[in-house]
């Protein structure tokens, strides 16, 4: 574990969220959780940021927005998705504007749903980032692209779970979505895991409910 | 007792340049967990700065222009050179004419990336540096009508030959001084220019457009800057010798907590607030200091 990994300067973009997983990120800065604990600090600069927390899903006004903040963020990079919104569009999916989550704008490193996504989750999500945080500096320190290095990460697993939620029917659906690791989700998601609380557990029943 | 050029000038030179960061990282570790509690929160480990510096050393090397790079460079430069300067006990003016000309190059680093924010906050640091420098001149001032000289080495030699530490004849020119440290600490309700809050109105000021290495570097300069600045509330307080030097480290010590008290229990403030109440400040507790000190001097 090196400094990167240890000082994590998160920035916050609200895509087209109805607030919910906003508050939730903004609860996790808290006296309650207190991520500075971790060397987490709430930069509102993409130029000093480590971590790009989005939520709500991308429309297409907010589409050039994501694309600049990820653009202007220095490498090493992580995109965390907050709450199913920003993983997959969540409720808003088939709206007229929605183009999907934040992986059709910009590449996504992990996934944290939950509507709302709740701060545990977050936090949690933002720690597993932090490996792959730190994949990425170990792929600059040898001469590689940072983003090319990691992609190999992202195997189809887990997050195949996720498009059970949509319309079973639709033929179109998992070509929406991106590759992923089950490595990538937080850790009450993968097979097997213990949930951080019941709620969560109760919550991760239900999503799972379809298999 | 003119200081001169001698082996051990040049040693403690290199110490307090090699210490300097050191102390300064640990004491804005400390800082970081005591605001920490004072929210009620547990904090991050007190090594937590150098971890920033670590991680921002490692990151891309990115620049909106290279030559606001090469200003941040000679930001630190002359704040490291000022640094050793004073704690080598070298002289006072010129320490204070070093502090000024790097906070001149922050300023050009700022205006040079031509962003809006770090235009706003270059021009608020050239306003700051406005506001503090009348207290810091007529400190040297009073420290020259009390001992006749600008030397640092010189001042503390006489302070312990009388046993009496500097406060004892510059009170109010001390109030004055702890003052304008905070807007040097860059505490709040002064910490116009660097915006050290996230999410508000200049996103991170005079340092928005810094990253990476840069950023590293301006930090490291802070670092400095808060030694050499409460190094000179140090000044006001020593009295020579081991006692005296050990209750100066305490009371230091005491008054950066202060600071941190008042940045955590004050809104920022305008900068017309920060120029009238710095300046008012400079001539009222200054002025009289300074009168007082020169009334003495005619009348004793």
């Amino acid at each position: 574990m090196t400094a990167t990994s240890k000082s994590p300067w998160i920035i916050h973009y609200d895509g087209s969220s109805c607030n919910g997983c906003d508050i939730e990120v903004l609860a996790a800065l808290t006296p309650l959780y207190d991520v500075e604990r971790f060397g987490i600090v709430n930069t509102g600069n993409p130029k000093h940021a480590d971590v790009l927390l989005v939520t709500g899903g991308v429309n297409a006004q907010n589409l050039p927005v994501v694309q600049q903040i990820y653009e202007q963020m220095i490498e090493p990079k992580v995109v965390v998705a907050c709450g199913i919104c920003a993983c997959t569009g969540g409720i808003f999916r088939e709206c007229y504007n929605i183009l999907g989550g934040t992986d059709q704008a910009i590449p996504v490193d992990v996934y944290a749903p939950g509507c709302a996504v709740r701060p545990e989750a977050i936090i949690d999500a933002v720690v597993q980032g932090l490996g792959i945080l730190e994949a990425k500096r170990a792929a600059m320190r040898r001469g590689e692209d940072p983003e090319a290095a990691t992609k190999t990460m992202k195997v189809k697993d887990g997050v195949v779970e996720m498009t059970n939620w949509d319309d079973p029917d639709d033929p179109g659906t998992p070509a929406r979505f991106p590759e992923a690791s089950s490595a990538m989700l937080p850790t009450y998601f993968q097979p097997g895991a213990q949930a951080a609380s019941p709620e969560i557990a109760a919550a991760v029943a239900t999503m799972r409910g379809g298999e | 007792m003119p200081i001169t050029s001698t082996p051990l000038t040049i040693v403690a030179f290199i110490a307090s340049i090699i210490a300097a960061p050191l102390v300064g990282g640990l004491l804005v570790g400390l800082d970081r967990i005591i605001t920490a509690r004072m929210q009620g929160r547990v904090g991050p480990p007190v090594l937590q700065p150098f971890y920033d510096i670590g991680k921002l050393l490692a990151k891309e090397r990115v620049t909106v222009s290279s030559s606001q790079d090469v200003y941040v460079a000679m930001y630190l430069v002359f704040i490291v050179i000022a640094t050793g300067l004073f704690f080598c006990g070298g002289n006072f003016l010129l320490v204070i004419l070093l502090v000024t000309l790097a906070s001149l190059f922050l300023v050009t680093a700022a205006f040079n990336s031509r962003s809006p924010f770090a235009e706003v906050g270059a021009s608020r640091e050239a306003l700051q540096v406005m506001a503090y420098e009348p207290m810091l001149l007529l400190t040297a001032a009073g420290f020259y009508l009390v001992y006749g000289t600008f030397d640092v080495g010189s001042i503390v030699s006489y302070a312990s030959l009388m046993s009496t530490p500097a406060i004892y004849f510059l009170p109010l020119n001390f109030i004055g001084f702890v003052y304008v440290l905070t807007i040097k600490l860059r505490k709040s309700p002064f910490d116009l220019s660097t915006s050290e809050h996230a999410h508000q109105e200049l996103v991170k000021g005079v340092t928005t457009e810094f990253s990476g290495p840069t950023l590293a570097f301006f930090e490291i300069a802070h670092w400095f800057e808060t030694v050499l600045f409460l190094g000179w509330v140090g000044l006001f307080l020593t009295w020579g010798g081991l006692v005296g030097t050990v209750v100066a480290i305490l009371l230091v010590l005491l008054v950066y907590f202060f600071e941190i008290w008042v940045d955590n229990n004050f809104a920022r403030v305008k900068w017309q607030i920060v120029l009238k109440s710095a300046w008012l400040v400079a001539l009222v507790l200054g002025g009289v200091n300074l009168g007082a000190l020169y009334l003495k001097l005619l009348f004793m």
